[in-house]
């Protein structure tokens, strides 16, 4: 049982990746993004270019962090994939969102607009890389640690989980230090007052995206560490980070970690008693019962 | 190809076309009249087509027993199958709108891509259920012994079109009463009718069960025509986002509209396979993704160059007013 709650901390700490970027952009571009889980996609999949085909090509020598599964090929490679995916939610709203916006269009046609991006993002996915289970390291034997309380867990899972944690420490202090971060906040409490204010609101949806679109990115390559790459992986995780953004209310971004991990958590544990499966519908009910329950999500007002 | 042989590749698109036609006039209830974000199609559609299947057929006896297993098969004639169909699909839809009609648009479009998913997973691992992964076959087709069975599919292009006129004429029938305008003036403008003493709740719920039991049908009848259903058929990009393409295509809010866009986008969807046919050979296995590919950029310039797709809404009032 132990064992199954460290284990949805680890999957908690991937979910609370999207789920936080996904509550950024509802909030501050104002519409619920299908697209998000594919970011996920994407992610691992621009990793897996520059681990293994990019960075041998120009003759990066291949290296391992015992007792991790990667080496220096992968940590160059994490924040150019980032950086990439964050480029490519941007090219998104350019291309599609904003156009959507100065039609005027309602945010469900926005919606559905990141509905197609999504499909369109994994379909370029299937064409380039087909349907296949992937590796970033195949056929590596990957032994787990014995912690106390028989816990069995394996060193890439710590470094998941510490990873996520830097990376959320990084946001929290790009949003209080920094005057763009200043401003989102303000975007995100209202939107109006800000325009009033003359914060530039089309740069702040720029930065909204690449954040969303970067740690997004982050979580599909540390699950592609974590188990495997599937082009069908980031759709998997939609619904979870989903539940996990709802249930820590829309629009806060400490509301999302927290959710992640509840969601991540309910998901594991609930091997226990059901097929795995079923993690996807575990979290799918956990979301219907917050939004009978308690719509607003845990940190929202009456 | 000789004559004959082409013709009944046409039927059998026709056949296809009409079926999704039934499930972009369900959609049509939900969001081109009401504006309900339903994208777990796909859930009523599986729904559908099981429950149909396991009204129609036996239980498995025999030998059969052993290795199909369902929860039950009452072995009724068709027509009960379409009406089962829609009765659960219509109390999926009230389960589902309980939790979501009363909150903003986007919860229910989550909770309804949660629920397809989620009948999906049941199918597939509930061997007890309908037989898991492998599914159920052998529906019964009615009256299969008029003809010889290569000549079926004409009979049941005219099922097809027949359940596709009824339901036709009912949306539009209930569209053009007091009833259809409520909701009308609900997509509008949910204040404005809710002030005019309307109980929105309810008029969305009413839409919600109407659309999901027209998507029953259309499940049923799919069922029926292909004579095997597995959970894998009830994908998001076969069962959803192609009733969606399809709607947007001929137009939210005009019934003639999407049965044309059925028809418009099954063709281009078709028509695409003899195109990627002349890829070179290793690309033909991901041919299926770069179909798709391109029925999602359509999509994409549907709602960035023409959101009113081929038709347009169709005008309720007098043609005199603007």
């Amino acid at each position: 049982m132990f064992e199954l709650i460290v284990y949805g901390i680890v999957l908690g700490s991937i979910i609370a990746l999207g789920a936080i970027g996904l509550t950024m952009v509802y909030r501050i571009v104002g519409f619920a993004n299908f697209a998000h889980g594919e970011f996920m996609t994407a992610g691992a999949y621009v990793a897996l270019f520059i681990v293994s085909i990019l960075l041998p090509w120009i003759g990066f020598p291949d290296s391992r962090f015992v007792p991790l599964s990667f080496g220096w090929r992968m940590v160059i490679a994490f924040p150019i994939t980032m950086g990439a995916v964050a480029l490519l939610a941007i090219l998104a709203d350019k291309i599609l969102y904003k156009k959507l916006r100065t039609k005027k269009s309602g945010a469900v046609i926005l919606a559905m607009s990141s509905l197609g991006a999504s499909f369109i993002i994994r379909m370029t996915i299937l064409i380039i890389w087909g349907s296949d289970y992937i590796f970033y390291r195949p056929g590596l034997m990957r032994p787990a640690l014995h912690l106390p309380l028989g816990i069995k867990i394996r060193p890439d899972q710590i470094f998941i989980f510490c990873a996520a944690i830097f990376l959320v420490i990084l946001l929290h202090l790009f949003l209080k230090r920094t005057k763009m971060g200043k401003a989102m906040r303000a975007t995100a409490d209202n939107t109006d007052l800000a325009l009033v204010t003359g914060i530039d609101t089309e740069r702040i949806i720029s930065w909204t995206w690449a954040i969303g679109g970067g740690l997004a990115a982050a979580g599909g390559v540390l699950y592609g560490i974590d188990v495997q790459l599937h082009p069908g992986m980031g759709w998997n995780f939609l619904i979870p980070i989903f539940a996990a953004t709802i249930l820590g209310s829309i629009g806060n971004i400490y509301g999302a970690l927290i959710g992640g991990f509840v969601i991540g958590i309910a998901q594991q544990v609930s091997t226990a008693f059901l097929a795995p499966t079923y993690k996807l519908a575990v979290a799918f009910m956990i979301m219907i019962i917050i939004l009978l329950v308690r719509p607003q999500g845990i940190f929202g007002k009456e | 190809m000789e004559f004959s042989g082409i013709l009944s590749y046409v039927v059998s698109l026709a056949i296809m076309a009409g079926i999704y036609a039934i499930f972009c006039l369900g959609l049509n209830i939900q969001w081109g009249y009401t504006g309900l974000f339903n994208i777990g199609i796909a859930g009523f559609f599986c729904i559908g087509a099981y429950t149909s299947a396991m009204i129609t057929t036996p239980m498995p006896s025999g030998i059969y027993a052993q290795y199909v297993h369902q929860i039950f098969g009452l072995n009724l004639p068709f027509i009960f199958g379409l009406l089962g169909a829609a009765i659960v699909c219509g109390i999926i839809a009230l389960l589902i709108g309980i939790p979501t009609l009363r909150l903003g648009e986007d919860y229910l479009a989550i909770a309804t891509l949660g629920i397809a998913e989620t009948i999906r997973l049941i199918f597939n691992n509930e061997q007890w259920l309908a037989n898991g992964p492998r599914g159920l076959m052998d529906m019964p087709q009615p009256f299969h012994n008029l003809v010889s069975p290569q000549n079926y599919n004409y009979i049941y292009l005219v099922i097809t079109i027949i359940a596709m006129i009824i339901i036709y004429m009912a949306i539009e029938k209930a569209i053009r009463s007091p009833w259809g305008r409520v909701l009308r003036a609900i997509r509008e403008d949910e204040g404005s009718a809710s002030m005019s003493g309307k109980d929105i709740f309810n008029f969305k719920m009413q839409s919600l069960i109407f659309g999901s039991m027209v998507m029953g049908i259309g499940g049923a009848l799919y069922a029926h025509y292909t004579k095997a259903i597995s959970p894998s058929v009830f994908t998001p990009l076969y069962g959803t986002f192609i009733i969606w393409v399809m709607l947007m295509a001929g137009g939210s809010g005009n019934n003639k509209g999407a049965i044309l866009g059925a028809y418009v986008i099954w063709g281009i969807w078709v028509g695409t396979k003899f195109v990627t046919d002349f890829l070179p050979y290793t690309l033909q296995s991901r041919a299926p993704y770069i179909r798709f590919l391109i029925i999602g950029i359509l999509l994409e310039i549907i709602l960035l160059y023409r959101p009113q797709g081929l038709m347009g809404e169709e005008k309720r009032i007098s043609k005199l007013i603007d």
